[in-house]
């Protein structure tokens, strides 16, 4: 079983090996794109795996949990290193038009697959302290990746996100050591067995906090996203979608795994406040999404607005919210990749990403106006799209717990999301161009053009896909969201089935 | 421009053809569905949340059916000619046709969900029909509008039908209504109900929500006849109506309805006199039926619902006639203004004859099926629960006003002096553009002449799905005998004909009133205006682009992260255990404190550098006084590394400008709060007893399995050789990173 683990983590790092050492030529970024696939398969078997099993646990160097560190794969896990692995490739496959031989010769393909790598190792490790190294190897290479081509407005984006993301970071690796202090553990499976059964649970709540804050750092909720809208429209698109879609999903999940197996003993507090934050981000993201003028900027915010939804779920805890969570993460990390891509083919298209300095797609590029729409409309929770189940669930959920005023909150949001992809459709897509050109597709290179296309297209099909037939994405999400709240089959199944007593006679021996 | 039904190609044709098979299909199950069987299919879409494909073919909705399907074929055939040659004549036929069929689906559905999934697809599909004039800015602001008015009030329906189906147990609809007491009896009554009206409300353009329906008249002539005579602000109708057996009665249901109904209806009749452009006019007047419509849905009486199903099948006639025969007249003449058409019906008898039936019908006059509609009204009217002269007066008012404006608009173009110089010579419209008027026209007259035509068929068991019991249907005739609703008649008639005669002072006097008086439109603006400020606002205050106040910001919820829950959970931090603190462990911390202090202090980088080296070597010094020295060492290398490499590449930069940093203190202040939380933190941490478990496993372990006698070794190249992957990549990628920042070609602008 190790194998099939470690193969989505190490083909990452492979491919970045391999691409960095034929940077120079165009091999470099055949070699991406074959090794995404190659990704994409692995993450499938893994996935199959699953389906099948329900839990898959390896541990690497043969060290039994907890004693080395695990990978497990449980259907949550499972199904973001399977997202991964389709942004991955479609991000690679956009990276063949859309990076220039001056940024692949810096080592784009190389920086960007590491980041894959350092993705799929967070979704897969069940080790505390092995989630902070794949961490800091996102940090890291999303940092290079950020200021790739050193422009002036990548450099001043690349520093307050590189500050405030090794904040989080120190606050992250601080609450790993005060956890171990007290509990001699950083398996996650024992983790979930030790942490409920210890006696100062006040203190569990404390050190709780500090992940909280470090993961809601990385998550981008309010008040601590600032890094987010700082630096996203600053790259170059390909590393935009990679980040909209995947980096803060890493946050997202970091937090819905640890406060649904680990912190579960006082959700009265840590759930609250996580529903407080879910509101305002919310909020503050929609808002910010309603001032801005730039399509890339204007998706940033809105990557914000749509992470309060996800913390949202996590927060009413209840079976269906956290189905709806995951469910959310999936179809987000789908659209919102895509509409980045689909900002820079307009870009490319007609010229700026300012949209007031832009128009005339619908009339020229039509396709280009269809793949669009089904994204942002998908964003906005339009039915019979993703976004509308994702939106559906939730709500449902706020309402089935009586939460009135959160459920207004998730609808309201909804139709300022609309507000936003429509001003980028009115302004961008059916306002003339200002300059009284006509923004065709033609105007990008054949060969190019294709390469941008083809993702696009593919990841639009699998929004439309998740959009018509929900059901079995939806039963997923809601096996996961099991697995999330009734740990013992992951527990289980990483540390054996006799292996240590179980929580209840832990607390039997402390008294 | 008019060259025939063939302008288009298949592209034209296939809609027409596929409209009318479904329009024909429809019709073929009319005799069994007016039988009382209706037809149910159902597909599975989402079990687990209780969403199924399921459909329901009974007489209400197979009489919204087919008015979609009938005028859709008729508009198809119309739009063929009017859009000829047109360079997105393709789109547009396929957001007609998706309208159609969404609308199809929210009739039919029986689902809740369903219902959703459909009038949001209208939503979707009517705005890129309102915006297909989409390089006029006009074009874009009404198809916003529209979207944002019916796409928020969908949102709270949405929210409305989840709570509606869980009161209910179900999201069936034919299972929801089936309870009606205990779904009135349920404490979330009204909120289903205000939630649910809303969705109704805006997307059938009631007052206050009414605005964005004559903005709408910006989408071309068809798509404006198909959306105000069949579908789209029909969807708000159809939904009171089909929640009606389960939910009206109450006095929430009556008033609302009422009261929104007769202010509509009213309204829009007095500002369908104001207008000049006929479109407009028409657009007020639709805004007139929805509320009468409304109205009449308020109440119960097996007359009122009689007088709905009528008023439907009425309106829908005469409005897509009337639109259509617009259409004619703007594509023949290029003006739509009252004011300066005239005596056409000498170029376009067609037309006029057209015009002028649809028009009668409108106007309520007999023999048309007008007439029996508005009898009906007044007889519902008289009867009403809520009250009963109110109602009557507002039916009264709205009828006379409706008298005038089909005298403006459907008979002013044709019969009267022109009253300026038309754009175009005119000339009749060709034959495809002229089948939907008057076949419609004829329509209204047919029904009207032989009532039974529609009475059996469509009328009763409409009013059967209201009322439970088709056989309560009032009968239609044209001569009722002597009763009230005569005489009101006669009145509307008076009324009706005085206006007409006084409408050019009426509407020179009412335009100057609605100069004078602020419109909801304006205040759309005013509020989309405020909502930009407002985000403006907030992200100009959060999102400041300063980096020292975002790491404020973190430092500070860290602190009050911490603190607050220390205090609200009474996390006890114990005084840690001070015995054998040495005078070396004193200093140490000291000189560390010193270098931290310092380096915040002073304004000469290097200064700083050398004092976080300070730092660094106190930490390193207490590794050796925990007697760690292989990890002291490691320490000490790397802080001189940093500090020598670091202090080369500062020496390029200029001094540290303190100077314009203001609130220093309060950042030494926050700086030291929470180093003390974190420190609190640590102090409770270390209190609680220590779990070895791994310890002891690795001591036990190294030298045996993983053959190494350095513990520390074994773990990073062993048991967590993992971690030591990841951290060596991290080293490489920062190489790397470097590397590519040295070796950019620094743009100037930004990447753009």
């Amino acid at each position: 079983m190790s194998w099939i683990l470690a193969a989505p983590l190490v083909l990452p790092f492979l491919t970045a090996v391999l691409s960095f050492l034929w940077r120079h030529s165009p091999a470099g970024r055949r070699i991406s794109v074959a090794g995404n696939v190659a990704l994409l398969v692995a993450a499938g078997a893994l996935l199959a795996a699953v389906l099948d099993e329900g839990v898959v646990a390896g541990q690497m160097g043969g060290w039994a949990a907890p004693f080395g560190i695990t990978l497990v794969a449980d259907y949550l896990g499972a199904a973001m290193a399977m997202i991964t692995a389709i942004t991955a490739l479609a991000t690679a496959l956009y990276a063949m038009g859309d990076i220039d031989e001056h940024k692949a010769g810096l080592g784009f393909h190389a920086l960007f697959n590491v980041l894959i790598g350092g993705v799929t190792g967070a979704f897969l490790t069940g080790d505390l302290f092995n989630l902070y190294v794949w961490f800091e190897v996102m940090l890291i290479s999303s940092f290079g990746l950020l200021v790739l081509g050193a422009s002036r407005a990548q450099i001043d984006g690349g520093i307050k996100y590189v500050t405030l993301n090794l904040i989080s970071t120190i606050l992250f690796l601080s609450g790993v050591g005060l956890l171990y202090g007290m509990t001699g553990t950083l398996n996650m499976a024992d983790l979930a067995r030790v942490v409920p059964a210890l006696e100062d649970q006040g203190l569990v709540t404390t050190v709780a906090m500090l992940f909280m804050i470090a993961f809601g750092v990385k998550a981008a909720v309010f008040p601590l996203f600032f890094w987010l809208p700082a630096s996203y429209h600053t790259p170059a698109y390909a590393v935009s979608a990679v980040f909209a879609g995947l980096l803060t999903k890493v946050g997202v999940y970091a937090l819905i795994r640890v406060f649904t197996m680990i912190f579960t003993e006082d959700t009265g507090y840590t759930h609250t406040i996580l529903l407080w934050v879910a509101g305002l981000t919310m909020i503050t993201g929609v808002l910010g999404a309603a001032a801005q003028n730039d399509m890339r900027k204007i998706l940033s915010f809105h990557i914000v607005s749509q992470i309060g939804y996800m913390v949202l779920g996590l927060a009413l805890y209840t079976p269906l919210a956290v189905a709806g969570a995951v469910f959310y993460v999936v179809h987000h990390i789908i659209v919102k990749a895509n509409l980045f891509l689909i900002a820079g083919i307009a870009e490319r298209a007609a010229g700026s990403s300012d949209l007031a300095r832009i128009g005339g797609l619908y009339k020229s590029a039509p396709l280009l106006g269809a793949l669009f729409l089904v994204p942002a409309f998908s964003l906005a929770g339009f039915p019979p799209l993703s976004g509308f189940w994702a939106k559906y669930v939730l709500v449902a959920a706020a309402l089935d717990v009586q939460g009135w005023l959160v459920a207004g909150v998730a609808l309201l949001v909804g139709a300022l999301t609309i507000y936003s992809m429509t001003k980028i459709w009115a302004e961008a897509f059916w306002k003339a161009h200002p300059d009284g050109v006509e923004p065709k597709l033609t105007r990008i290179g054949t060969a190019q053009r294709r390469w941008l296309l083809a993702p696009v297209i593919g990841l639009a099909a699998l929004t439309m896909l998740i959009g018509l037939f929900p059901q079995p994405f939806i039963g997923f999400a809601e096996t996961a969201a099991q697995q999330l709240l009734d740990p013992s089959d992951y527990i289980r199944t990483v540390l054996g089935a006799d292996a240590l007593p179980m929580p209840a006679d832990l607390a039997e021996e402390a008294s | 421009m008019s060259d025939g039904p063939r302008g288009n190609g298949w592209v034209g044709i296939l809609p027409i053809l596929l409209s009318a098979a479904i329009f024909a299909g429809f019709l073929g199950a009319l005799p069994r569905v007016s039988d009382g069987e209706p037809l149910r299919l159902a597909v599975d879409w989402v079990p687990s949340l209780g969403v199924t494909l399921s459909f329901l073919l009974d007489g209400l909705s197979l009489t919204f059916a087919l008015l979609i399907s009938g005028i859709g074929t008729l508009v198809f055939l119309y739009s063929n000619s009017y859009l000829a040659g047109h360079p997105q004549f393709a789109r547009f036929v396929l957001f007609l046709f998706s309208f159609m069929l969404a609308m199809l689906g929210l009739v039919l559905s029986d689902n809740l969900i369903g219902v959703f999934v459909f009038w949001e697809l209208t939503t979707i599909t009517s705005y890129l029909l309102i915006g297909f004039g989409h390089e006029t800015k006009k074009g874009r602001r009404s198809a916003l509008q529209a979207l944002l008015v019916t796409g928020a009030g969908g949102l709270a329906m949405l929210a409305g039908f989840i709570l509606l189906g869980n009161a209910a147990g179900s999201f069936e609809l034919s299972e929801i209504l089936t309870d009606p007491e205990a779904l009135k009896a349920h404490e979330h009554y009204t909120a289903i109900l205000v939630l649910v009206l809303l969705g109704a409300f805006t997307k059938s353009a009631q007052v206050p929500f009414h605005f964005w329906l004559p903005n709408a008249m910006a989408a071309p002539t068809p798509v404006s006849a198909f959306l105000h005579s069949a579908t789209m602000v029909k969807g708000g109708v159809y939904l009171l109506a089909r929640l009606h057996p389960g939910m009206s009665g109450t006095d929430g249901w009556i008033w609302s309805l009422t009261i929104a109904g007769a202010l509509t209806a009213v309204l829009a009749s007095v500002l369908a006199l104001r207008q000049t452009d006929l479109k407009q006019a028409l657009a007020y007047t639709t805004l007139m039926a929805l509320g009468t419509l409304t109205l009449l849905l308020g109440q119960s009486s097996a007359y009122a619902m009689t007088a709905f199903a009528t008023f439907l099948v009425v309106h829908s006639l005469y409005k897509a006639s009337l639109f259509l025969m617009v259409g004619c007249i703007d594509h023949e003449t290029g003006t739509r203004e009252a004011g300066i058409l005239g005596g056409l019906a000498r170029a376009m008898p067609v037309t006029a004859v057209a015009a002028a039936l649809a028009g009668l019908s409108m106007a309520g006059l007999p023999p048309f099926i007008g007439y029996i509609g508005k009898e009906l009204i007044y007889a519902g009217a008289i009867v009403a629960e809520s009250s009963p002269v109110f109602v009557t007066a507002a039916a009264l008012a709205a009828n006379a006003l409706m008298v005038a404006v089909a005298g403006v608009v459907a008979l002013g173009p044709f019969w009267r002096k022109p009253g300026g110089k038309l754009p175009k010579t005119p000339h009749e419209a060709p034959w495809p553009m002229l089948a939907g008027p008057l076949l419609l026209a004829l329509g209204g007259l047919a029904f009207g002449t032989f009532p039974w035509l529609i009475e059996e068929s469509m009328i009763a068991p409409l009013v059967g799905g209201l009322l439970g019991d088709p056989d309560q249907t009032k009968h239609l005739h044209l001569w009722a005998g002597v009763n009230l609703p005569l005489f009101l008649s006669l009145a509307t008639f008076a009324l009706g004909f005085l206006l007409y005669a006084l409408h050019r002072s009426l509407r020179a006097a009412l335009a100057r009133a609605d100069a004078a008086t602020p419109t909801l439109d304006d205040w759309w603006d005013r509020f989309l205006d405020g909502l930009k400020a407002l985000a403006a606002w907030q992200t100009a205050l959060l999102q400041s682009g300063v980096l020292r106040r975002y790491m404020a910001v973190m430092f500070l919820v860290v602190l009050v992260g911490l603190v607050a829950t220390m205090v609200a959970r009474g996390v006890r931090v114990p005084m840690p255990d001070l015995s054998d603190v040495t005078w070396m462990n004193v200093a140490l911390v000291m000189l560390m404190i010193v270098g931290a202090v310092l380096a915040t202090l002073t304004t000469s980088r290097i200064t700083a550098m050398a004092s976080l080296g300070v730092v660094g070597i106190g930490v390193a010094m207490i590794f050796i006084v925990f007697s760690a020295p292989d990890v002291a060492i490691t320490q000490l290398m790397v802080e001189t590394l940093i500090v020598v490499l670091v202090a080369v590449a500062l020496l390029r930069l200029p001094k540290l400008d303190r100077a314009s940093e203001d609130w220093r203190p309060l950042d030494a202040l926050l700086a030291v709060g929470v180093g003390g939380a974190v420190s609190a933190v640590i102090f409770a941490v270390i209190a609680t007893p220590v779990d070895r478990r791994l310890t002891d496993f690795f001591e036990v372990a190294s030298y045996p399995e993983a053959h190494g006698r350095n513990i520390v070794n074994v773990i990073l190249v062993d048991f967590r050789a993992l971690d030591t992957f990841g951290e060596i990549s991290v080293v490489i990628i920062a190489a790397l990173s470097a590397y590519a920042l040295l070796r950019a070609r620094p743009s100037k602008g930004g990447d753009r």
